[in-house]
């Protein structure tokens, strides 16, 4: 085993899991692999249904897979709990806490002393661009910044692999275009290993480096996309235009099995 | 906030007028009504002789006052804590919650001026009895704030926070408790309002002689005075009001990011 290659970051084998609805059980993720190497950006797409969601929950602790494992660094997960920092789609931060008291929420809940939590947020509050709103509470701040916001609250716990779910799906196009860029910036000076959900092919082609589509439910990975294009992308370079193609119509393909196959979970 | 009007801008001035508007309108056609009636002031009294009267005998209504307030106060207090303790043992715990919330409406059905009586029999003409009632009175409307605050909680943030590795208590006391809060005031609000009512009640039950508004009332009616009874009846209705408005700067105090949230939309 000397000349074993290093284990990806993280590895899921084989997940499965199915609902109890009235009409029997159903099937939601079906057998999905997907592996992420340290510092490596993974998209994952698919018609809606298919699953995505329930495999990021799975990954982050909040459902219990049927079958298949979780593997970090090689081990299965189960002994090393909260190796992923979640961001879901909507921003949540707290109304009642200032923006900074936001952040250092994921290092309080984990005993980190407040002034040691405050000061590991506060670092990040430039790369984020939030200097200044500090002591602003959420409202007061555009979409753009809550959810740059909300992202700096995922990292700066610094888990090992974070999980962001359409982190960018609730904004207006300009503003989501402006964080895309951000965001692929941001990446690349801080290097997490990230795995996202989008239903925006061409963010997940700008901010990849594989992209897996999910078919139609019960969601299994159909296709795999290698992005080997160098960075930053531009959106009209042939070669990005061609990835986007071959990504549209497999994602085309898996949903008008979808829509054939009428599902009974939304 | 009817009480407290709009706010400013166009027509501000005309919606801070309609009060004292509606109020002189009030005070206006009762006075010719009991000055073109002639009626008897022991059985009506001009609004003018009310507040002359009461003006009178300040010294014995701001005594009562005084005693009315003050059981209203304690009473109030242990409420609060009563019913913030009652609502989170009721959303840690669904047995607790499936065995007290039925007793808690059952407490909201049992007649107050049946009640009234039976606890000065049971605990005397002190302080005692008028503490229990404004807490009989007072606590249901904090339970059900409270309650319906922690049912208020997005699912989605207590996710996040279990993503983070939280326990069930730290979700409670960094989601659903602050998420709670203005619930809880509105339920505060309500049941501020009945407690004075619930004060002056017991101590129309029974009370030392001056000791309290309730009590007074009784005095005053028993000596025909009228006019010092609706001055009496109108010192408890600014006590209440005047407690209903403090609420909303506890709110202003405690919960500042609430009306932040708001005005920011």
């Amino acid at each position: 085993m000397a000349n074993a290659p290093d284990p990806p970051k993280i590895e899921a084998r084989d997940l499965h899991k199915s609902y109890w609805t009235a009409d029997g059980p159903l099937a939601v993720v079906r057998a999905v692999s997907l592996t992420a190497a340290t510092g490596e950006f993974v998209s994952i797409i698919g018609p809606s249904g298919c699953g995505k969601s329930t495999v990021f929950n799975i990954l982050a602790g909040l459902e219990t897979a049927d079958a298949g494992s979780v593997l970090l660094d090689g081990e299965p997960i189960g002994a090393r709990a909260g190796a992923f920092g979640y961001m879901p789609q909507k921003d949540l931060l707290f109304p009642w806490r200032r923006i900074l008291e936001n952040t250092m929420l994921g290092l309080e809940v984990r005993g980190v002393p407040r002034r040691e939590a405050r000061a590991r947020a506060q670092q990040l509050f430039e790369a984020f661009g939030l200097t200044g709103f500090e002591r602003a509470y959420p409202s007061e701040l555009s979409g753009g910044m809550r959810q740059r916001a909300a992202l700096l609250r995922t990292v700066v716990q610094e888990r090992d692999v974070v999980l962001l779910d359409e982190p960018l799906g609730a904004l207006d196009s300009l503003t989501r275009t402006q964080m895309q860029e951000w965001l692929e910036e941001v990446w690349r000076r801080f290097r997490w290993t990230v795995l996202l959900i989008t239903h925006d092919i061409r963010e997940a082609v700008y901010l990849s480096d594989r992209v897996y589509v999910l078919g139609a439910r019960p969601g299994s990975v159909q296709t795999t996309v290698e992005v080997d294009l160098p960075r930053p992308r531009t959106a009209n370079d042939p070669a990005f235009l061609a990835v986007e193609r071959e990504l549209t119509e497999a994602l085309r393909v898996e949903t008008r099995k979808a829509e054939r196959d009428p599902a009974v979970w939304p | 906030m009817i009480i407290l009007g709009g706010r400013a801008g166009v027509g501000g001035a005309v919606r801070w007028a309609a009060l004292p508007i509606a109020i002189a309108a009030l005070y206006g056609t009762w006075e010719l009504y009991v000055w073109l009636s002639g009626i008897e002031p022991q059985v009506l009294p001009s609004p003018s002789r009310v507040i002359r009267e009461g003006w009178e005998f300040r010294s014995d209504l701001a005594k009562g006052a005084g005693f009315t307030l003050r059981e209203t106060a304690i009473g109030f207090a242990l409420s609060v804590g009563a019913a913030t303790l009652l609502a989170v043992m009721m959303d840690f715990s669904g047995v607790i919650r499936r065995a007290l919330y039925p007793l808690l409406v059952g407490s909201q059905t049992l007649p107050l001026i049946v009640l009234a009586p039976l606890l000065i029999v049971w605990f005397g003409f002190g302080l005692t009895p008028k503490v229990l009632l404004v807490v009989l009175v007072t606590f249901f409307p904090i339970v059900v704030g409270w309650i319906d605050g922690f049912a208020a909680t997005e699912n989605e943030a207590s996710n996040l926070l279990r993503s983070m590795g939280a326990s069930r208590w730290q979700v409670f006391r960094y989601l659903r408790f602050p998420n709670a809060l203005p619930r809880f005031f509105s339920g505060l609000r309500i049941a501020i309002t009945y407690s004075v009512v619930a004060a002056v009640v017991a101590e129309w039950a029974g009370a030392r002689l001056g000791e309290g508004l309730g009590v007074l009332m009784i005095q005053y009616e028993h000596s025909f005075r009228t006019d010092l009874v609706l001055a009496a009846v109108f010192v408890t209705a600014a006590v209440s009001i005047a407690l209903f408005l403090s609420t909303y700067g506890m709110e202003r105090l405690l919960i500042p990011w609430y009306f932040r949230t708001r005005r920011h939309g």
